[in-house]
């Protein structure tokens, strides 16, 4: 207390003080144009993803991704090196907006990438709106990121979840099902995925009879199981993931549904679960974006390149990490590497045909891939590709104004 | 609802109550009894389950794993007394959460560098893996049964212990008054180690056996956590029996809320939680 001795300031001194910090964050304010001007440097990329927690896993194969086109490229995009900047978004939405921060203020990277939780994405692209930074994501399927959020900075290589829902519909018609319950977790992602569905189930003539659902991430199946044999639809479509998707795969195959009442759903179902799901899971259809088997020249090369780097098989989530540093090298060489050029780089990469192991794919008015959605089948520990159920399947883009 | 599925769904409730008991029975000890509040009470039924699919995956049997398992996790309980929650005892509360919620991210960040972040499954044995036909539709599986039979085992045994043999009674008394039981030269402290082992082995247990009918994820220990703080809270602190009917009627209200009022499931449990405490707020048998 010696050292500070308290008075009354005067209303004076504090228009001056305000106006001091105010020259200062106007001055700030400028310094991410001036580092964005200086061309001779990396280009730096932003790499917010999980790196620990339940989806640890997908945040490394997006990364691993991501990198290895990058490697393929000779270590640059646009014709300038690259440097790194690396937060693990731990999947945790209320860190989101900080850890996006840390990224976009501190480090002012060029290009913000991630993430896989939708939660996390949507607080990533709130910051990236305000800050206008180019953001890609390469997973989080939420349909808002390319609906009500969408905007000229912000683009996707993943999916949204309607599309791999929707492409599930008219395959379930064709299958003579025509009653369907629908099951899944009771949030976000669950909800678009089953509304999707039961769009497309209905639109064929179908109809969704009932629709459960169960707090997330509850995992405790079996009253729903008993509903579903009472009430013996014709089929039953869910949505889960991760751990919860290889205990409802074999609670509905312990309880003998799988032998009267077919069981579909996304991709996200058997997509690194089967190991886990044992015989239950053998023989489940589900759609996606990507499949096993494919037999374009793409995918044959890209998957021994990621086997030859990572010592791993690749799955979805690479696919989709190679894919974003895919889009944005065709944004960035178009403006030879000079990131000031926003809307020039914007065009390119909106223009851009991306050439997937998926699968080639444009992209739509709200950025979001126009893609095949195809039909697997799990085989062993491989999601086997059955044929292509919807060609060129554009997200609707519901809520976006662009 | 017609009264076939009703009965399917009390079965349910039941089957779904006696394996929260199993997780709740550990707990009941650990936090009833030796009044620690364990957060990390989930991390040792993870461990459990995680220690079942390594070791099936190396012997090929859920039998010998539980063989090899169970004296593992002993020795694990055994071990973390000794070098951690002995200096806690007399400590309050909140210096316990600290250290048992620090010991839940150790574990998990120590199951990812051993055994990554893979989701995995243990098969059923297979003397167990017949289901019994409960409609033309539905099927009940076996191993399922077995699990509710080795609870309501499990509940007599630890009743036994308890209430009916000297060491229970010893650790009744020491829960009643610690320094008391001292004076009259007990060794407390032996007794602790010993009770707090077995509270690990009973949840590592529980993971173990509940490994084949809930596969082995990352972080799957943290939603039966907060229903085995729920049980033992409801049930009343340190009551094994009251831990077995709590365990019973939170089965009940999460399987009826799930059916009768889906959109408002995952409040049931909890609403019953507040009604039990309003009604009985040392819960229902007090010790």
């Amino acid at each position: 207390m010696n050292s500070y001795s308290p008075k009354i300031t005067s209303p004076g001194s504090i228009w001056t003080r305000t106006a001091t910090v105010a020259t200062a964050l106007a001055c700030a304010a400028l310094l991410p144009l001036g580092n964005a001007q200086a061309q001779s440097g990396k280009i730096k990329i932003g790499l917010m993803l999980p790196y620990t927690g339940t989806y640890a896993a997908l945040g490394n194969a997006v990364t691993n991704g991501f990198k290895l086109y990058v490697e393929e490229s000779g270590g640059k995009l646009g014709g300038r090196d690259i440097e790194y900047f690396v937060v693990d978004d731990e999947s945790d939405p209320a860190k989101a907006t900080e850890n996006t921060n840390k990224l976009v203020k501190r480090d002012q990277v060029d290009v913000l990438v991630g993430t896989v939780h939708s939660g996390v994405a949507m607080g990533m692209a709130k910051v990236a709106r305000e800050n206008n930074t180019l953001f890609v994501v390469p997973n989080a399927g939420a349909d808002e990121l390319t609906g009500p959020l969408c905007a000229p900075n912000i683009f996707r290589t993943s999916f949204s979840n309607w599309q791999s829902a929707y492409a599930m519909g008219p395959v379930v018609y064709e299958k003579r099902a025509r009653k369907v319950v629908t099951l899944t977790w009771k949030y976000a992602a669950g909800k678009q995925m089953t509304d999707a569905f039961a769009e497309a189930f209905e639109k064929a003539g179908g109809k969704v009879v009932k629709e459960m659902t169960l707090p997330f991430p509850n995992v405790e199946f079996q009253p729903f199981l008993t509903e579903i044999a009472a009430l013996k639809p014709d089929a039953v479509f869910v949505f889960f993931a991760g751990g919860g998707a290889a205990k409802f795969v074999k609670d509905y195959g312990a309880a003998g549904l799988r032998a009267s009442i077919p069981l579909y759903a996304p991709g996200f179902l058997t997509d690194g679960t089967l190991e886990a799901m044992g015989d239950a899971g053998q023989g489940l259809l589900t759609t996606l974006h990507y499949a096993d088997g494919l037999t374009n020249a793409k995918d044959q090369a890209f998957r021994a390149g990621y086997a030859k780097a990572y010592k791993a098989a690749p799955d979805v989530y690479a696919v989709q990490g190679y894919d974003a540093a895919q889009l944005l090298a065709t944004g960035l060489s178009a403006v030879k590497g000079d990131v000031s050029k926003r809307a020039e780089l914007v065009k390119a990469m909106e223009a851009a045909r991306i050439d997937s192991p998926r699968g080639a794919f444009t992209l739509s008015k709200a950025h979001n891939p126009v893609q095949d959605i195809y039909l697997r089948k799990a085989e062993g520990k491989e999601n086997k590709v059955v044929s292509v159920v919807s060609k060129a399947l554009a997200d609707p883009a519901r809520g976006c104004k662009m | 609802m017609d009264f076939v599925s009703f009965l399917i769904q009390t079965l349910n409730a039941v089957q779904y109550g006696l394996l929260l008991f199993l997780v709740a029975s550990g707990l009941t000890l650990i936090f009833g009894i030796m009044g620690v509040i364990n957060l990390a009470h989930g991390s040792f039924y993870m461990i459990g389950a995680y220690l079942a699919f390594a070791l099936v995956a190396q012997t090929g049997n859920l039998f010998t794993a539980l063989l090899l398992g169970i004296p593992l996790a002993a020795l694990l309980g055994a071990l973390l007394e000794w070098a951690l929650f002995r200096h806690l005892y007399k400590r309050n509360h909140l210096e316990q959460v600290l250290l048992t919620y620090g010991l839940i991210l150790v574990f998990e960040e120590l199951r990812s560098l051993a055994l990554g972040d893979d989701v995995h499954g243990v098969a059923v044995p297979a003397i167990f893996s017949a289901s019994i036909k409960l409609s033309d539709t539905l099927s009940y599986p076996v191993y399922r049964l077995v699990i509710s039979a080795v609870c309501v085992l499990l509940a007599i045994g630890l009743y036994i212990l308890i209430h009916r043999t000297r060491i229970g009674m010893m650790i009744r008394a020491g829960n009643h008054d610690r320094d008391m039981v001292e004076a009259l030269g007990i060794d407390i402290n032996r007794i602790y180690l010993v009770v707090f082992a077995l509270g690990v082995t009973l949840a590592a247990f529980a993971g173990m056996i509940a490994a084949p009918v809930s596969s082995v994820f990352p972080g799957m220990g943290n939603q039966v956590l907060i229903l085995s703080f729920v049980i033992v809270v409801i049930g009343g602190i340190g009551s094994v029996w009251g831990a077995l009917v709590a365990a019973l009627v939170i089965g009940f209200a999460d399987t009826f809320g799930k059916v009768l009022v889906p959109d408002y499931a995952g409040l049931a449990v909890y609403l019953v939680m507040a009604a039990v405490l309003l009604w009985r707020p040392e819960g229902i048998f007090k010790s």
